[in-house]
């Protein structure tokens, strides 16, 4: 049976404090910003976002969004437009695949992503001396000239196909496919799991009346749900509020 | 000295008038210095990467883009003079047609060139031809300008070896007489292809759901973007090539061609660019009212940021698209000179405009709720670049315009010879 693999993120539960993107970092081998990176040259498959409702004093609020590939399940708006097919929506796990590898630069799909979720490695990767030994053996490291995004951890989701290969399975079980940012929130903010498997809890999660999608209206499906009981926070996904006014990232 | 003025006057076609070539080297000189700056900063930005640009994640596309557009529009006068002269058999536009195949030759030329420099990964460009996305506009993008280019490569050698020099070589007329009987068949497959990548070129942008800005629905896989970069590119190319002649002419203070060709292209290029605005004006209502709310986007979402607000889309619209128009097809305007020139000059900036529009301030604009408008300046490297290949343009054409026969073949010589 093949998976719909998504998170629910907890708004409400998100304190912003960054974990997520640092062990996505460390478990994807995103090199240190180079001396010039900028906010918008950095390599951030996971990137939290501030955001104010505008409102001063008392009735200021302030929620933290964060923001990777959603993993779009229909018309997904990178894979159509990628002119070399470096870009792949895997039918058995519902996970956009980026191949560094073959990919020619031309930040097509970067320009065609409506999350800013696609990230271009303006630098050669390079770590400081001694920190190369921290790499993870499992993931290659991308080189310069190319894009690269979230793939879900794609390296934990193959320890454990071998280890339910190794168990004369066919189906990996969940407890051993986790993403690392989900693995590091200190606040169990980030549900994952299997979106199509109506037992697993992302289902009612993603089903519950608080759960929603950044522009969802768009059409593409995504499969990175939020969740708010905040009417505010909620009114940011269609755009139909007046209060998110004011963003930075962390 | 005197050796290569003896060298530069043996090149050039017998009879014909061209300035000394003292004033014709201190013409170049700077075009060649630029030319050199631009190809110093292409290869900063080919051996250090794409860090020397100023674009970044969010403006993913930058000046070059917006100089692909832009220049491969000018350049459809090439496939479009083409197209009029051997398939539509107008016949009286043979005298431009030399210059125009060598326009083409550098707009489509320059661009490739700019392309190879603005991915991230240039060696492997041959990846799209062996793993292609035949969804992808830009594989279509692809696989048109190249075949292109290698048709006005071969459109144009027949102009170059009309040259005083090489039509001495035996070889080389017998090559030029068999290129030659091509040259109508080249010219069809030139304006088929060439159609056809105006049209993706605007499809690339059409086709992207994730840009509500630019988005549009069309007609079968082709959004509307298709079809009116098709049209805005068959106006402005025959515009460009009055204002290229007439330039030329004012430099060498030659005439050049008769008026009745200027006039005629203006005609064409003003009935067109009326055709465009109208059906611009159409697709802008149906976008604003029917696709842009349907994905949940309102004309305040694009139009409210300064300095990309509405004023583009009306001075594109109509003192850069139907004043020019008027200015073309009015006959008390069009039989003036410096009204033609004026119409020709502003329908060329209306679609610099709609190209400009498309490329920058589509990124400019937020799609998250919560993100912001965003700003963009390109680095020298990035402006370099860019003149170089205006540079590398200017030098084409003048030693074109020195050495081979673009408007005026030589005296008793078959003027079809290079056309026909």
């Amino acid at each position: 049976m093949s998976a719909r693999y998504g998170m629910v993120i907890d708004l409400d539960r998100c304190t912003g404090c960054g974990s997520c993107m640092v062990a996505c970092a460390a478990e994807n081998n995103v090199p240190p910003a180079a001396p010039r990176a900028t906010t918008r040259t950095g390599l951030t498959p996971m990137l939290v976002h501030k955001v104010s409702n505008g409102a001063e004093g008392a009735a200021k609020r302030e929620v933290f969004i964060p923001v990777t590939c959603m993993h779009c399940a229909n018309e997904t708006p990178c894979v159509s437009v990628c002119p070399q097919q470096a870009v792949e929506v895997d039918k058995a796990t519902g996970i956009v695949m980026q191949m560094p590898q073959r990919c020619l630069g031309c930040r097509y799909c970067m320009v065609a992503c409506p999350y800013h979720a696609r990230y271009f490695n303006w630098w050669d990767p390079a770590w400081p001396a001694g920190m190369e030994k921290s790499l993870n053996p499992g993931v290659a490291v991308r080189m310069r000239g190319v894009v690269e995004k979230c793939n879900l951890c794609h390296a934990r989701l193959h320890s454990a196909m071998e280890k339910a290969a190794a168990a004369g399975k066919k189906e990996i079980d969940l407890a051993d496919y986790v993403p690392a940012c989900v693995e590091a929130c200190p606040t169990g903010a980030i549900l994952f799991g299997n979106l199509a498997d109506k037992d697993d809890a992302i289902y009612s999660a993603a089903h519950s009346p608080d759960a929603f999608r950044l522009l969802a209206r768009l059409g593409t499906e995504p499969k990175v749900y939020y969740k708010s009981g905040q009417a505010w926070v909620k009114g940011l996904a269609e755009r139909d509020s007046e209060h998110a006014k004011e963003s930075k990232h962390v | 000295m005197s050796e290569l003025l003896l060298v530069d006057r043996r090149w050039i076609e017998r009879g014909v008038e061209r300035s000394s070539t003292k004033r014709f080297v201190l013409w170049l000189a700077p075009w060649f210095a630029m030319l050199a700056l631009g190809i110093y900063a292409a290869g900063l930005c080919l051996y250090y990467g794409l860090n020397q640009t100023n674009m970044d994640n969010r403006f993913a596309f930058g000046m070059w883009i917006f100089l692909d557009l832009a220049i491969i529009a000018m350049g459809a006068g090439a496939f479009f003079t083409g197209f009029l002269v051997y398939i539509l058999k107008q016949a009286d536009l043979k005298p431009i047609l030399n210059s125009a195949v060598v326009l083409g030759f550098i707009c489509y030329s320059g661009a490739v060139a700019v392309l190879m420099v603005d991915v991230g990964q240039p060696l492997r460009a041959w990846f799209t031809f062996w793993y292609p996305n035949t969804h992808s506009m830009l594989t279509e993008v692809t696989f048109c300008i190249t075949c292109y280019l290698c048709v006005l490569i071969l459109e144009y050698i027949p102009v170059l070896l009309r040259n005083r020099q090489l039509r001495k070589v035996p070889s080389f007329l017998v090559f030029e007489h068999q290129l030659h009987k091509l040259v109508p068949v080249l010219a069809g497959v030139g304006a088929f292809l060439s159609f056809f990548h105006q049209g993706s070129l605007g499809g690339l942008y059409g086709v992207l759901r994730g840009r509500p800005f630019v988005y549009r629905q069309g007609f079968a896989i082709w959004p509307s973007t298709f079809f009116l970069f098709i049209l805005s590119a068959i106006a402005v190319g025959p515009s460009f090539l009055i204002l290229v002649t007439a330039t030329a002419e004012k430099l060498t203070g030659q005439k050049l061609v008769q008026p009745g060709v200027l006039r005629k292209l203006g005609l064409i290029s003003g009935i067109l660019l009326a055709a465009y605005v109208a059906a611009k004006a159409v697709d802008t209502l149906v976008w604003l009212n029917i696709t842009s709310p349907s994905l949940g986007f309102g004309p305040r979402d694009f139009y409210s940021y300064w300095p990309l607000s509405s004023t583009f889309l009306f001075a594109a619209t109509v003192p850069l698209g139907l004043f020019p128009a008027l200015l073309l097809i009015m006959p008390k305007t069009a039989g003036k000179r410096g009204w033609l020139i004026l119409g020709a000059s502003l329908a060329c900036a209306g679609v610099l405009l709609n190209r400009f529009v498309f490329t920058v301030q589509t990124l400019a604009l937020p799609t998250l709720p919560f993100d912001d408008f965003l700003q963009y300046f390109p680095s020298w490297q990035e402006v370099a670049t860019f003149g170089g290949v205006i540079a590398y343009g200017v030098l084409v054409y003048s030693l074109s315009y020195r050495y081979l026969p673009l408007f005026n073949p030589p005296k008793g010589a078959d003027t079809n010879v290079s056309v026909d």
